[in-house]
């Protein structure tokens, strides 16, 4: 790297020699005979080579391990399917079946550590199997509204025009109409199981989704490396799962976290007030069972509920430990 | 004269850095002092550090005297007094420097009325006359407008104008026309030279453009890395520049030479960047410097006084070393 | 550009652009109607217990029911242009009727409860906002996150349990004192004592979101370089707060909030429920006990036209906060 070429218009390369005299004042005394470049220490001269170990996922791994409230989330979300996905193993048989005496306290028998409610079925043995309930609800009314809500978003943003026009104002129909009345609505006109449920709630969460998809692909479309695909003749699925959905992941896989929070609340009003499926044990309907006699046995309804709150404030500690991680630019200012 | 503004040994500390390191300068009433350096030089946060409007994490040192008081040790309530009123500040980006909500007619009333003890009626009338002391004409329907109604170069006036509005003894522009336009520079710049003869306000223009304080400026500061490595009177440090960060600047400038062609030879430039300054030890600039020696590495160079108001900050150079006998600057 | 030239514009644009949105609802209404299981008829029949095949029939033709089904929902679109919204054999009166009685409790408690949740969550981001990344903003983001995860229909019944049950200092339901005849003040504070739960209650999930947002919004702002503008006036903290920094930081507040109405009206379902509050969620909860369909989709219908009217007034403060909004350049 001892001497550099420059082009100039008239097409005769100029070497810029290594003694070049500085032009005006006194010229900085060199020491003689030695190129000029050889006094250069500045590390950022070199080229850097980055290790591809801080590139992809794992510095937003790093990000995320390292919030504590994340990482508790993530603990509590654990237990819960844990205890979900062992229930038939700890407590066989319907939950909805009476084993004991009925409105035994906490405490008070040590087979029945929750307590019983009104008909003298076991406590405990309904919140392990209703979390079975609300992480299958929630995951799967999830999973299907992010597959509805990703691909009307993204047909609107890629494509534009009039596709866009009608598909936006279809996404404001759903926006506008109030969620919790729909899935009412909904859920009552079909009759109320765990199939319906899922199904409704995924109907009414869709909507957020679509808009947030497109939003990002209208405006990841604009990018570069977008352009250059097309003008490389791509077609229009590779370069919509190849180039712009991977980058528009992040913020839908916060959106996601917070989804299965609010699919599980959703559920849990729905059973409580009677919409939920009459066969299944639920965290919602076993509140609403215990609303009548809420002043003796008030354990029936903070229990359940408790098991909501961590669940969902678990879900909603991983979504914000998500969007640190992936959006760092919203994160904890100074 | 009387010092309007000294800055002695004024540094800026972060949990991990020192951004500006032992800084010394001072301004005369009425005089317009450059500050030049690239980006990281530390200019911004000096400026900001004479206004104490540094981030929350920044610890200042040394001792900024202005009007009897050291401003380093001055609390919060004082020192907002101050600012607005006795010492005011411009910066770089017109487009986002004004509130947007408010009319730029609110703008300028609120700080005459934080300082000054007028009705509504005064001082909306003070501030047409502000208006169109920086040329912004209509301003008697202008007031109302808001921001996003305005050009760049008006909105850079509208700043002005709520900076100069009570008749502050210091103005600190930070990289004020950097955002502009070419042509609207000189307008802005003309504009700020008029208002410092005709209200005798000291000027401090921070700014990496040589050509501007060839043509602007009554005294020049150089700052590289956090430190002051030259001052002089602008005619002065160009025709004859000591250190050899300033001689590089002024080496890489197309405009050294009045009729500079390109087939005369490729510009030159300083090779690295100021990022190598980082944990040195001596001097700063050594890792880029043509003329380094081993001493250089060993102490930080002091300033060195000489005559004409010239300092800097390398003795090497062969012009300081036929008067080295003389003091090095305190 | 004048304030009202701007606002009127925006109203002129709102409307032009509801009108396709709200035909949409309209039609789906009507077809979530058709696809109910069993219709006036069946429950007509029901109630008079004679179902034979002819008075089905009858009944059918006399409701319209047997029409082609553009037919009908051009009837459905008519009775609409005449305010009624059809009738309920159940209750035996108009939809309409029926849905203009429990409304005002509904809007009540709703405006309350939004009220609760701005001047709070306002309140409660700001404070977050000022001691970013310190130990206040930090308490307060976890008890914000603890609210946004609470169910509202849960926290209701905790917290009747707690201060009616166990404290017994207000009541556990409905929303004034059965049998009284207070009137003026001492009617106004009986009324506002059965609010206070059910608002709360209703109140706490969004109080977390506004909370949150005022803090993003606020910290997002302050990054911005006018109020460094405005710092170096010499502005004074408090002015610096709420002159520059609020100001601007309610402009996004202002369009999420709008985004929630339909959320709090889903949420006063559930709460109304809890509390027996004479509203329209309690009585879409009885609706759908009954499998009354009429009234259930009159109140969907009529919750989607206060989302639209809240969103209208929600775009009408913005243009009036922010003067970039509507003007003509």
């Amino acid at each position: 790297m001892n001497s550099q070429k420059l082009g100039t218009l008239a097409g005769q390369a100029i070497e810029f020699a290594p003694q070049a005299k500085v032009e005006g004042g006194q010229p900085a005394p060199q020491p003689t005979k030695q190129p000029r470049w050889t006094h250069i220490h500045a590390p950022d001269v070199r080229a850097s080579v980055s290790g591809t170990s801080w590139r992809g996922v794992r510095r937003e791994l790093k990000v995320f391990l390292a919030n504590y409230n994340a990482l508790f989330g993530t603990g509590i979300l654990l237990l819960v399917a844990l205890s979900a996905l062992f229930a038939p193993l700890l407590y066989p048989g319907d939950p909805l079946e009476m084993v004991a005496r009925p409105f035994l306290w906490p405490g008070q028998n040590s087979a029945y550590p929750l307590g019983t409610d009104s008909m003298g079925r076991d406590v405990l043995a309904g919140i392990v199997h209703g979390a079975r309930i609300s992480l299958t609800v929630g995951l799967a009314a999830t999973a299907l509204g992010l597959t509805a809500g990703i691909a009307i978003g993204a047909f609107a943003g890629y494509f534009g025009g009039l596709i866009d026009g009608v598909l936006v104002k279809f996404i404001e129909i759903f926006q506008t109409i109030p969620s919790f009345v729909l899935l009412v609505v909904l859920v009552a006109i079909a009759q109320p199981t765990t199939a319906t449920v899922t199904v409704a709630i995924a109907i009414v969460s869709w909507p957020t989704v679509a808009r947030l998809t497109r939003a990002e692909f209208r405006t990841i479309r604009e990018k570069d490396y977008v352009l250059a695909a097309r003008s490389l003749g791509f077609g229009h699925a590779r370069i919509i799962f190849h180039e712009i959905l991977p980058n528009a992941l992040p913020p839908l896989i916060v959106t996601s976290s917070v989804m299965v929070a609010s699919a599980i609340l959703m559920e849990s009003a729905l059973s409580f007030m009677g919409l939920g499926d009459p066969n299944r044990v639920s965290w919602g309907s076993m509140i609403g069972a215990g609303r009548d006699v809420i002043r003796t046995a008030w354990y029936l309804t903070a229990l359940p509920g408790l098991a909501i709150v961590f669940t969902v404030l678990a879900l909603n500690l991983i979504g914000d430990g998500l969007n640190d991680a992936l959006n760092p630019r919203f994160s904890e200012d100074r | 004269m009387a010092k309007l503004l000294e800055v002695s040994d004024f540094s800026v500390r972060f949990p991990s850095a020192e951004p500006v390191k032992s800084v010394s300068f001072s301004v005369d009433p009425g005089e317009m002092l450059a500050i030049v350096g690239e980006s990281g030089s530390g200019k911004s946060l000096t400026a900001l550090g004479l206004m104490g409007l540094l981030p929350r994490q920044a610890r200042a040192d040394g001792e900024i005297r202005f009007g009897g008081h050291n401003l380093v040790c001055l609390s919060e309530r004082k020192l907002r007094r101050i600012r607005g009123r006795e010492i005011a500040m411009i910066f770089q980006e017109p487009m986002t420097s004004l509130n947007p909500v408010l009319t730029i007619g609110d703008q300028i009333i609120e700080v005459l009325r934080i300082h000054e003890d007028l009705s509504r009626r005064q001082a909306r009338a003070r501030a047409i006359a502000l208006l169109d002391l920086v040329s912004i004409p209509e301003a008697g329907r202008r007031i109302d407008e808001y921001p996003h109604q305005l050009s760049g170069g008006m909105r850079q006036r509208v700043m002005i104008a709520i900076a100069v509005a009570c008749n502050p003894k210091l103005l600190i522009a930070d990289e004020a026309t950097t955002a502009l336009d070419v042509t609207i520079q000189a307008q802005v710049l003309q504009l700020l030279d008029n208002l410092r003869v005709q209200l005798n306000m000291a000027v401090i223009l921070i700014t990496h453009d040589l050509g501007i304080v060839a043509q602007w400026a009554d005294r020049v500061v150089v700052m590289y890395a956090g430190r002051k490595i030259e001052e002089g009177f602008p005619g002065d440090v160009f025709e004859k520049p000591y250190h050899p960060y300033t001689h590089g600047l002024l080496s890489a400038s197309p405009r050294r030479k009045a009729d500079y062609h390109y087939r005369d030879g490729p510009l030159s430039e300083i090779p690295g960047s100021i990022v190598s300054a980082a944990g040195e030890k001596g001097c700063s600039f050594r890792p880029r410097c043509p003329a380094a020696r081993p001493a250089c590495s060993l102490t930080v160079p002091q300033l060195i006084a000489l005559p004409a108001g010239r300092q800097v900050a390398c003795p090497y150079v062969p012009a300081i070393a036929e008067v080295a006998h003389v003091a090095p600057v305190g | 550009m004048s304030a009202y030239r701007r606002i009127g514009r925006t109203i002129s644009r709102t409307i032009i652009q509801a009108v396709p949105t709200v035909l949409g609802i309209v039609i789906l209404n009507f077809f979530l109607l058709k696809l109910a299981p069993g219709d006036a008829a069946d429950v007509m029949a029901a109630e008079s217990g004679s179902a034979t095949v002819e008075t089905m029939a009858a009944l059918r033709e006399r409701f319209g029911l047997d029409n082609p089904i553009l037919v009908q929902l051009a009837n459905y679109l008519n009775n609409l242009a005449h305010f009624s919204l059809g009738f309920s054999p159940r209750y035996g009166v108009q939809v309409a009727d029926l849905i203009g009685q429990r409304l005002p409790g509904t809007l009540v408690l709703m405006l309350v409860a939004l009220a609760i949740a701005i001047a709070v969550g306002l309140l409660l981001g700001s404070l977050m906002a000022t001691f970013s990344g310190r130990l206040p903003d930090r308490i307060i983001s976890v008890v914000s996150l603890l609210f946004y995860s609470i169910p509202g229909f849960w926290i209701g019944l905790m917290l009747i349990l707690l201060f009616s049950v166990k404290l017994g200092w207000l009541p556990s339901g409905g929303d004034s004192t059965i049998g009284s005849r207070l009137t003026g003040l001492s009617a106004l504070l009986d009324r506002a004592r059965y609010m206070v739960l059910p608002a709360t209650s209703l109140a706490l999930f969004y109080l977390a979101i506004y909370a949150r947002l005022t803090r993003a919004s606020m910290l997002e702002v302050k990054s911005q370089d006018f109020v460094r503008t405005a710092r170096a006036k010499g502005v004074s903290p408090f002015v610096l707060t709420t002159r520059h920094v609020l100001r601007n930081a309610l402009i996004p507040i202002t369009t999420m909030a709008g985004m929630h109405f339909g959320g709090m009206l889903g949420g006063a379902v559930v709460v109304e429920t809890v509390y027996s509050w004479p509203g329209l969620g309690r009585l879409a909860f009885e609706a759908v006990m009954a499998r009354d369909f009429s009234v259930l989709l009159g109140i969907l219908l009529l919750s989607s036209f206060l989302v639209i009217v809240a969103n209208a007034a929600v775009d009408l403060l913005q243009a009036w906060i922010d003067p970039r909004i509507g003007a003509s350049r």
